[in-house]
């Protein structure tokens, strides 16, 4: 199964938490499919239309404390497995991972 | 017994079992309900033509199987890899033992909710209706009916895999399986009686299935010395009745038997409560309770998950062995620390040492801050009983 593993934390609290090892760990054992960190949220814009305008606005989804910092795609066996990965990254140890599985078969369906 | 009482007894005996089997087999937990509830009715017909069948649990998952790879063959071509996944697994299914673990651990998984945990474990392992579950939780049966399918949803859609955990996950999925039996033995202690029964029940099960697990014995041993009070617990207007002023010939002494041959004396959670449970269901008297015991085996207990209401516990079994002025010590040292304020029972342990210590005015008033924080009905008519007791005291005395 495929799952997305977002990484949450905290960007305003400086952390020694480099994933090298974590990635080419995952990476040799083919589970880390891709996968990026990402720029802080002061460098985030939102786009919504509404009544056939563009809306745009600086800033993130939603003002939370602990904002998607990266993401991961990982091919795991079940979420027991992904479970397990995710443990292994070194931002859980004061951020949260959430586990989103992918929605596989057709794009689009209820 | 006749054909329908036979498929009653099956119906509780091997429920389980055979939908454990057919969900490992098929995957899918909603076919698998419908197949096996198909099976039960068949057999309900069957059995009263062609009389009971020699191992009925084989019976019923031959035919829910069957039902299963009727379905199947009709639906999707999708279905055809799984149709012969379980043509293959036919023979291996000797043991359905295991299967019945599967189904409890996938159904206590921790991504799971906990309410969407106890709901599937009574619905599924323990063979509930909806109905029934909804009413134990007095939810309406929508809603629960709603927990439940989103939550085989969960563990379809999720990756939830149907196992036994392996050997490093084992002992904290164990943890996770007792606390949701747990949860609901205190639902039933707390007010509904069935509950608690199939908590028991489900104890049962675990032992039967893994008898070298001390937790899970002990868990059951905890739940039977507590059920075996339950007649004594109340006294006919519904009052509750202290440990100390019950009558302990309707205790079960069955159950207690039971229960003290779980012990197996290791250090642990479950094993610890069970014995300070069983120092009080094996004591003929009050004042035969082994006081001593009892708060050697709470720090114990306060070492390994160290919690202001297990040293609050202690607090009292060290005023019995040692009297009320040694429990108050520890009791003033906790209301000290905060951590348990706007806890019903830290007022209501520190009013009854001071009553005891004929600090009746003082008595009172911790009675009063204690009703305060009360909401059980039988509780607060509890704690009005002292504190009419304590004043009247304090008045005669003066």
């Amino acid at each position: 199964m495929k799952y997305v593993m977002l990484v949450c934390v905290d960007e305003n609290v400086e952390r020694n938490a480099d994933p090298t090892e974590w990635v080419e760990e995952m990476e040799r054992r083919g589970i880390r499919q891709w996968g990026s960190r990402l720029r802080p949220v002061r460098d985030s814009t939102t786009v919504q239309v509404r009544d056939g305008e563009v809306l745009v606005a600086d800033g993130p989804f939603a003002e939370t404390k602990e904002q998607i910092g990266g993401i991961d795609i990982l091919e795991c066996a079940d979420l027991d497995e992904a479970i397990q990965i995710a443990a292994k990254h070194p931002a859980a140890a004061f951020g949260t991972l959430e586990l989103r599985p992918l929605w596989e078969g057709r794009f689009w369906e209820e | 017994m006749n054909a329908e009482e036979s498929v009653v007894a099956a119906y509780r005996a091997e429920r389980a079992k055979v939908l454990a089997t057919l969900i490992h087999l098929t995957g899918d937990w909603d076919l698998a309900e419908e197949c096996v509830q198909d099976a039960f009715e068949t057999a309900l017909v069957r059995w009263a033509e062609d009389g009971v069948p020699r191992r009925p649990g084989a019976w019923l998952t031959t035919t829910a199987r069957n039902r299963a790879l009727d379905r199947l063959r009709r639906s999707t071509v999708e279905a055809a890899k799984l149709r012969d996944s379980i043509v293959l697994q036919e023979a291996e299914n000797e043991e359905w033992s295991d299967e019945r673990l599967r189904l409890i651990f996938t159904c206590c998984h921790p991504a799971l909710s906990l309410d969407a945990r106890v709901a599937l474990t009574l619905r599924t392992v323990a063979g509930l209706s909806t109905d029934e579950i909804a009413r134990a939780f007095l939810t309406p049966p929508a809603t629960m009916a709603q927990r439940l399918f989103r939550a085989k949803r969960k563990i379809r859609e999720a990756g939830i895999p149907y196992r036994i955990p392996p050997p490093d996950l084992l002992p904290e999925r164990l943890t996770g399986v007792l606390a949701v039996v747990y949860l609901l033995f205190n639902e039933g202690y707390s007010g509904r009686p069935e509950l608690a029964e199939d908590a028991i029940r489900l104890g049962r099960l675990l032992v039967q299935l893994m008898p070298t697990e001390t937790e899970a014995r002990g868990l059951l041993a905890l739940m039977l010395l507590h059920h075996a009070r339950r007649d004594a617990r109340t006294d006919g207007a519904g009052d509750l009745v202290p440990l100390e002023e019950q009558d302990r010939k309707r205790w079960d002494r069955g159950l207690i038997d039971e229960g003290v041959r779980l012990l197996s004396g290791t250090p642990t959670q479950y094993q610890l409560q069970a014995a300070i449970a069983a120092c009080h269901a094996t004591a003929p008297t009050p004042d035969s309770t082994d006081w001593q015991r009892i708060a050697a085996l709470y720090g114990q207990l306060a070492q390994i998950t160290p919690s202001p209401v297990v040293e609050l516990n202690r607090a009292v079994a060290v005023a019995m062995a040692s009297g009320p002025q040694a429990g108050l010590a520890l009791v003033d040292s906790l209301a000290a620390s905060g951590t348990l304020s706007g806890y019903h029972l830290l007022p209501a342990t520190r009013a009854d040492l001071l009553r005891r210590l004929g600090r009746l005015d003082e008595a009172g008033t911790a009675y009063q801050q204690a009703l305060a924080l009360t909401t059980g009905e039988a509780e607060r008519r509890f704690l009005r009983r002292r504190i009419t007791e304590v004043t009247s005291e304090t008045q005669h005395g003066s």
